[in-house]
């Protein structure tokens, strides 16, 4: 169902009006839905294990290895080019689910692997590990609340050909590298500012140098080598095979309400063939993680099938929720105020009026 | 130093689990350990206000059900951001066959 509500153009920074009207209207830090689990179920849901992320790290870094390898030794044919189309996505977009599950902490039950794995997937997708902890937290404290959320990545009325460069990391990679290096002096943003607290200042610096001398050491090598080659190896895949982050990632959260209590309002599930399910390590299942963020990845498909019946129905196939997207988000562009209302199965709990009073929330009718 | 308040019966809380336990207008968080003996701490998460009770125990730690912050249950501390406040503990003890914290 496609809703049209509000058309004014909104404020989507973290220091504006739109921040202070979340907090006034109780949207901030609030109460939201989540569907019934026992206690004993979701215990087991939310144990943790080394297993499935070991396995699956030494795959990735494994096949990381393996594929520089393979393009190495062919650089300069053409041969080289498929190591590099699967280096790419390994590093350019696989990064992001291994920094997502490990910053959460959920992916090991060991926790200093949660931490290193965290520390190598933030360097690849270039986010300071310290300010996205605060950033991500936020993002889950406040889910899609305008003026609260510091990841909003569709933002009413939507830049569309900005979103499609964005498939070859335009030019959100220099972008974030010039976040990094603003951190590496020491600097936050007014909208950092607000939910990084003072005493973490410090780590954020830290953690930036690291990062713009890694990536500043590749550029160096380039330079002095007269070559690509480091920087197709370090902070090229960034460009050239972070498409599969994004593909996957706008579906997340794209077209659909915001300002909403319930997550089964503003996130998306999708069926995905295995090969992304691996990649982006069950975060199709995104209404489940936003309901019950403790449920580590490989447990998103069996809490799917126990509570399916209270969240709409699953997009089928990535091109089927490309399209429901889509649509709403060409709608958008004249008319801000339209999303995707997704509808409920029968039996499924209603929307809960009492947290979203129509006054409040013009989004929910 | 306050009395002793009765919680639940020892049974009520499973090994390595949390419950919930509202007295005097207030909310804790009281836990078992591994071995069975019982802790008792602040009910809400220091970060935001979120009950503990919901989240996961793990060895001598809770993990806070919203952002994945972490204490350890027995002193209290703050082990894992975004969790950087840590927790008032209190007495706990069995008695008879039920657990009472000292609140």
């Amino acid at each position: 169902m496609a809703v049209t509500s509000t058309n004014a153009r909104r404020d989507y920074s973290l220091t504006g009006p739109e921040s202070a009207r979340a907090v006034a209207l109780g949207l901030a830090s609030a109460e939201w839905y989540h569907t019934e689990v026992p206690r004993k179920v979701m215990k087991d849901l939310m144990r943790r294990n080394d297993a499935v992320a070991t396995r699956d790290t030494a795959i990735w870094l494994g096949l990381m290895a393996l594929s520089a390898l393979g393009g190495v030794l062919t650089w300069g044919s053409w041969w080289s080019v498929p190591f590099f189309a699967v280096y790419g996505v390994l590093y350019g977009s696989a990064c992001d689910s291994r920094w997502h599950e490990c910053g959460h902490g959920t992916a090991f039950k060991t926790q200093w692997k949660n931490n290193w794995v965290y520390a190598i997937a933030s360097f690849m997708v270039m986010r300071n590990p310290v300010a996205w902890r605060w950033s991500h937290a936020r993002h889950h404290t406040d889910t899609i609340i305008v003026g609260r959320d510091p990841e909003i990545t569709l933002m009413r009325p939507p830049d569309i050909t900005r979103k499609v460069l964005a498939f070859i990391g335009i030019p959100n990679v220099f972008q974030d590298f010039a976040v990094l290096a603003r951190q590496a002096v020491g600097r936050l943003s007014p909208g950092e500012a607000e939910y990084i607290p003072e005493s973490e200042v410090a780590k954020v610096t830290c953690w930036a140098r690291i990062f713009v001398g890694i990536q500043a050491a590749a550029v160096l090598a380039a330079l002095l080598s007269w070559s690509f080659l480091p920087l197709v190896l370090i902070g090229g895949p960034r460009i050239y095979g972070t498409w599969h982050m994004v593909l996957v990632g706008l579906l997340q959260h794209g077209g659909l309400a915001e300002d909403v209590l319930d997550h089964r309002l503003n996130s998306r599930t999708v069926q995905m063939n295995p090969i992304s399910r691996w990649l982006y390590w069950n975060m199709n299942f995104h209404v489940e993680h936003h309901m019950f963020p403790m449920v580590p990845f490989h447990g998103l498909p069996r809490l799917h099938e126990l509570i399916k019946d209270d969240l709409p129905r699953a997009n089928p196939s990535i091109a089927h929720a490309y399209r429901e997207m889509v649509s709403a988000l060409l709608r958008q562009r004249h008319d801000p105020g339209h999303y995707v209302r997704r509808d409920l199965p029968p039996g499924a709990r209603p929307y809960r009026m009492e947290f979203h009073g129509e006054d409040a929330l013009p989004e929910v009718k | 130093m306050s009395d002793w308040v009765d919680v639940c019966a020892l049974d009520d809380v499973d090994e390595e689990d949390v419950i919930r336990f509202d007295h005097a207008g207030r909310t804790f968080a009281v836990y078992r350990d591994e071995g069975g003996a019982p802790f008792c701490t602040d009910g809400l998460c220091s970060h935001e206000q979120v009950h503990l009770a919901d989240g996961l125990v793990l060895d001598d730690e809770v993990e806070c059900p919203k952002h994945n912050g972490r204490f350890n249950y027995k002193t209290g501390a703050a082990l894992r951001a975004p969790a950087c406040v840590a927790l008032v503990t209190y007495p706990a003890r069995v008695e008879g066959g039920r657990i009472q914290v000292q609140v």
